[in-house]
């Protein structure tokens, strides 16, 4: 059994080989392998027994459920209005100038990807990111490149 | 009359009071019928924004006939301008599970979930740790309750019941006919009470404090408090809880920078009102006595004079363009239209007069879109198209 | 409670009962609410939104598919905010929709073209989306084509490659504008699951989904003077073409089809019927073999209960689906295929024609047919045994780009060789009629004495429920089958091919008990298949079935064994049943495919 198989069958195991466990096991996969690839969707499909054109509806309805493969740090930066009034896009433009990459891009080094994303719910402390999971508010160019600084030196360990 | 100030703050929900476990045990000693009562009279309405009376709905599913019942909890906060429910899930989270426990005593439900919006997924942990506790103490006093936590992973329409029960169900986040109603057919087909995160708050209140406490805030038919997440063009953007039925000139004399040009009450999918209009609106629910009233999910965003308001509303259409879930016409296709249509006669691509063929379409989106957020998605487009139409234009 | 609800619909009273939809009530009443995404075969799912109507005291207007009735309801269809809104609603499908109509193959023949028409949409206001997508045609399948830029996103396709094929070839994928039917990872449909049985097609409201037609190719080769055309046609075409031109559903065809033929140029006008009788001869034997080998030698290879395979959807669907389960399968090729296997040798032969200057084209009421022509292996005339396979639809454009008046032809007989059927030939047509001319055949040559059911009409397997079962007694068998003395033999019979997978999965739980199984991948069998007319639904389905039992009791032959064609073509040229020759050009071999 490859990584990817087994993966999905811990994830089984663990949430059930039910319609209502699709979810948290694509959920799951994202997690790992940062997003969902032909391979893996076929995959889920065996494990809990639906159709494979099922898997990918489902799966390419949510934005957080990549089916274009992305980097090791997800960003998404917010684009929705609040953020968008308080200056994302020269946050953008200073990730974009950092990791040389544009929206929707991955680094060669696939170490970072950089999207955008619908209202984060941080409207208070705008613009606002994700990257993966952790949250950022109140940004500014300076402050991005000091959180992209971190990352980066995290990434060399 | 034109400046008195009328805007009055209040302290429930995030008021941090560790009694959960003596209201949780008091609460569910009594009569269910009485709890419902209660809610009733407290005249609680949802408050993600529908406002559709919290008492009635657990009635309604109370008298479902059904082994399994369920109670969910929709955390799934996604509409723009809008966060209060993130700071109750992370100051308060007791207090929603206690309600929720009540919910599920009262109705006949063992299980309840909290749909967690992907976005949210840092606050995973802790909350699950508060879960965990809650538990524990469900345990011992022998209450037959479990609650668990399902991630949603980014689709705004998932914060429509409906949908987020199909997302719950494995499927595409796509809402439901109805009827049949949650309260008979929820998730996997069973009865399910489904209530925003802040309203299940509230019912804590009401538990602790008794209806009439609640029902003494805000105005006819509005009654209580309501969490409101203001942002946008203001000194003090955040969270704050204050009565009901207050005017938008008192929210702006309290929360604009002095330049307010208009505030988009309800998010997205919410209304934009000029400030020549601040005076005649009244945030609450239908029939406030004068003026226009403004049912609203808490989301205030100001705007001051440096705004473009078709940039706004720019914002707000690719926002729905790529959100409403695609499977109707009137949402699916109305909103690129919207969106393509401003640029067309902003380019000059179209003629102003075009705009009112859109303002008509807003109609038919409102009239016949198959959910409750298809039928809202045009309301930024009539608010902002219908009070600053030259602005559209040049 | 009470189960019955009082309304007004358009100021008319109706008393409905409880769950009966607005759409239905109006019905009732003879008023026409006009639909997309609602299909009689399918669910509901209301998203269309083209049928709204207005409920008096709501502000909001209603799917009229998806409302159940309520007491006291006051209903308007056609009040003018009802229709401004329907208006937009057409107006915003048609801004999605490229509507190019002239170019379109279902040109005339479409949902939103005929609302557009109804509702006057002369001019487009709203902008034109279609330039904005990246739109793609997938014209890759030897069956279908799929053309996003027409796809109206009803869903109706997906509904029923999910809830009548249980196949899910096709889904919708993505959300907001991006939301689109498509297949898993956006393949072509010939790398996926898909069955190519066409019900898609049957149910797309427009030219989204379409048969790949052979329509030109089919002319060239009756132009070419060099070429001996032969056409055979299905049985379930001769009910179904009517449809297409003009005619009542159930309009029974066969002469006149014959004569239209003949018209069109075709050199020699066959009957699939012919081959239908054979592979009753054929299968019936193989049948008969296996039981044989499984009761008396004990042989326990031999794979129970042996399934038909007449049907190229199905033989797609258990090669995905089932694999495992390949062996229970006939090797008895269908018809179709037999006939193309004949008709460039024993055909070719006694017409002393050489095969390759032979084209042979068959009639068909369904898409699969042409994949399955396609099959590498179906080569064993040492031609392409089927050359072109037209759909019940391309043969109505083929006449009416003929100018053929339909009315005045006077009916004609099939040629000869290969042309003579019987009455159980025709029944192929009809679910269950494959296993009622198998049982006609099989319990004759087993007990020496007819079926034993009134004018030979095996009711229990005929009809339009999903799954049937029946069984006979054989009794007092004649010296060579006496093993099967007593022996009940268990028959079930699938259409749609969802029942399909109720009855597989009966047969993997260890739960069926069956000796021999019908499978059709269309609802109601080949009447219903998707090559047929559309629209398609229950009543029409109905009395095409109708019709076909009606063609079978007027025939003069009614058993495969007696066809006397048949009878000549084992003495001059096959010799026995699955004999070497019939094993060569009769029987195939079955491919295990991938299920996800």
């Amino acid at each position: 059994m490859n990584p990817t198989q087994s993966l999905i069958k811990d994830l089984a195991e663990k949430y059930g080989r039910k319609r209502e466990n699709l979810l948290p096991i694509l959920q799951g996969v994202v997690k790992q392998e940062k997003y969902l690839s032909e391979y893996s969707m076929v995959e889920i499909a065996r494990e809990i027994d639906i159709p494979a054109a099922e898997v990918y509806g489902t799966a390419t309805f949510y934005s957080f459920l990549e089916a274009k493969k992305m980097g090791k740090y997800v960003i998404r930066v917010c684009r929705t209005i609040t953020c968008a009034m308080k200056g994302k896009t020269q946050v953008i433009f200073a990730i974009q100038d950092m990791l040389k990459i544009k929206i929707g891009e991955t680094t060669p080094d696939g170490r970072f990807s950089l999207l955008e994303t619908n209202c984060l719910g941080w409207c208070h402390k705008a613009p606002a990111m994700l990257i993966n999971d952790e949250v950022y508010t109140d940004l500014t160019p300076e402050k991005v490149r000091e959180i992209l600084s971190a990352y980066m030196k995290k990434n060399h360990l | 009359m034109a400046n008195a100030y009328q805007l009055k703050r209040a302290d429930f929900v995030f008021r941090n009071e560790n009694d959960y476990e003596k209201i949780l045990s008091k609460t569910l000693k009594r009569d269910k019928q009485d709890i419902i009562n209660e809610l009733i009279s407290s005249e609680l309405k949802g408050r993600g924004g529908a406002g559709f009376p919290t008492g009635l709905k657990w009635k309604l599913t109370s008298e479902s006939k059904s082994e399994e019942k369920y109670v969910i909890c929709n955390a799934d906060e996604g509409e723009p301008g809008t966060f209060k429910d993130r700071e109750i899930l992370s100051k308060v989270p007791y207090k929603v599970l206690t309600a929720m426990a009540v919910c599920g005593h009262v109705i006949g439900a063992k299980k309840g979930f909290i749909y967690l919006r992907g976005e949210y997924k840092f606050l995973q942990k802790e909350l699950n740790k508060a879960i965990e506790e809650f538990k524990y103490f469900c345990n011992e006093i022998k209450l037959d309750f479990d609650i668990e936590i399902f991630m949603g992973s980014g689709a705004y329409i998932c914060g429509e019941e409906t949908a987020l029960m199909e997302s719950m169900e494995g499927k595409r986040g796509e809402p439901r006919n109805k009827p049949p109603f949650p309260t008979t057919d929820g998730y996997m087909g069973k009865p399910t009470v489904i209530n925003n995160v802040e309203t299940l708050a509230h019912t804590f209140t009401i538990f602790k404090y008794g209806a009439k406490k609640f029902y003494d805030l805000g105005v006819q038919y509005s009654r209580g408090t309501k969490l409101f997440s203001v942002s946008g063009d203001t000194p003090k953007p955040g969270i704050y809880e204050l009565e009901l039925g207050m005017s938008l000139q008192d929210f702006v004399y309290e929360f604009g920078d002095g330049d307010t040009k208009a505030v988009q009450v309800g998010g997205a999918s919410g209304f934009l009102v000029p400030r020549k209009k601040f005076k005649d609106a009244a945030i609450g629910f239908k029939g406030k006595l004068t003026g226009i009233s403004l049912p609203t999910g808490g989301s205030m965003m100001l705007f001051n004079s440096s705004r473009s308001m078709f940039n706004v509303l720019d914002n707000y259409l690719e926002f729905f363009r790529e959100e409403s879930c695609g499977q109707c016409t009137p949402c699916r296709v109305g909103c690129q239209q919207l969106l393509l249509g401003i640029k067309a006669v902003k380019r000059g691509d179209k003629p102003a007069s075009y705009l009112e063929k859109l303002m008509r379409l807003t109609e038919t989106m409102q009239y016949t879109a198959k959910c409750g957020l298809g039928q809202s998605v045009a309301n930024s487009f009539s608010s902002i198209v219908g009070n600053f139409r030259e602005e559209m234009i040049y | 409670m009470p189960n019955k609800v009082n309304l007004s619909i358009n100021g008319f009273s109706i008393e409905v009962s409880k769950d009966t939809t607005i759409l239905d009530a109006a019905k009732e009443l003879g008023i026409t609410i006009p639909t997309l995404c609602y299909h009689k075969d399918l669910c509901v799912a209301g998203n269309c939104r083209v049928c709204v109507v207005e409920v008096a005291g709501q502000k909001r207007l209603s799917a009229a598919c998806a409302t159940p009735c309520e007491e006291g309801m006051e209903i308007l269809t056609n009040s003018l905010k009802v229709r401004n809104s329907r208006k937009h609603i057409i107006e915003l499908l048609l801004s999605e929709h490229n509507a190019d109509c002239t170019k379109c193959y279902r040109n005339g023949n479409c949902e939103l073209q005929e609302l557009a028409s109804e509702y006057k949409i002369m001019t487009q206001d709203f902008l034109e989306l279609v330039p904005h997508k990246n739109y793609t045609i997938d014209a890759y399948s030897p069956s279908i084509i799929k053309d996003d830029s027409k796809c109206i996103r009803c869903q109706r396709c997906v509904r029923t490659c999910a809830e009548l094929q249980g196949v899910n070839a096709l889904t919708c994928s993505h959300k907001g504008d991006e939301m689109k039917i498509t297949t898993f990872y956006e393949k072509h449909m010939r790398e996926v699951v898909c069955t190519n049985c066409g019900q898609c097609i049957n149910h797309c409201p427009t030219g989204a989904l379409v048969e790949k037609n052979y329509i030109e190719q089919v002319w060239e080769a009756i132009a070419d003077p060099k070429k001996h055309v032969v056409v055979q046609t299905a049985p379930a075409v001769r009910v179904g073409l009517g449809e297409e031109l003009g005619l009542e559903p159930g309009t029974r065809l066969t002469g006149k089809m014959v004569a239209a033929l003949k018209r069109l140029g075709f050199d020699s006008v066959l009957d699939t019927d012919f081959t239908a009788d054979l592979t009753i001869i054929e299968e019936g034997t193989e049948l008969l073999t296996r039981l044989k080998k499984a009761l008396v030698d004990k042989d326990e290879t031999v794979s129970l209960p042996m399934a038909t395979s007449c049907s190229p959807g199905w033989i797609k669907y258990i090669e995905h689906m089932y694999p495992e389960y390949l062996d229970n399968l006939s090797t008895c090729k269908s018809p179709q295929q037999m006939f193309g296997a004949l008709a460039k040798t024993y055909y070719a032969k006694a017409r002393n024609l050489e095969p390759e200057n032979i084209v042979s084209v068959s009639i068909m009421p369904c898409t699969a047919k042409k994949f399955e022509a396609y099959r590498p292996e179906m080569h064993d005339s040492g031609y392409r045994d089927v050359n072109y396979v037209l759909t019940t639809r391309e043969l109505a454009i083929l006449i009416k780009q003929a100018g053929l008046d339909f009315d005045r032809l006077d009916e004609m007989k099939y040629d000869r060789l290969m042309g003579e059927s019987t009455g159980a030939g025709v029944i192929f047509g009809a679910t269950g009629g494959v296993m009622e001319a198998a049982l006609r055949t099989a319990y004759e040559i087993v007990t020496g004495r007819e079926v034993p059911f009134k004018n030979l009409n095996i009711t229990p397997v005929r009809g339009m429920e999903g799954v049937k079962e029946a069984s006979i007694k054989i009794e007092n068998p004649v010296e060579d089958w006496a093993f099967l003395d007593g022996v009940e033999l268990k028959c079930a019979i699938a259409h749609g091919l969802v029942n399909a997978k109720v009855v597989m999965d009966k047969i993997k739980q260890g739960e069926a008990d069956y000796h021999f199984i019908e499978f059709m991948a269309c609802p109601g069998g080949c009447l219903g298949g998707g090559g047929q007319p559309i629209p398609t639904n229950p009543e029409i389905r109905q009395k095409r079935m109708e019709a076909i039992y009606a063609e079978d009791g007027d025939m003069p032959i009614r058993k495969s064994h007696d066809n006397p064609e048949v009878q000549k073509l084992y003495k001059d040229f096959l010799k026995e049943p699955l004999g070497e020759v019939s094993h060569h050009l009769l029987h195939t071999k079955y491919t295990k495919r991938e299920r996800f």
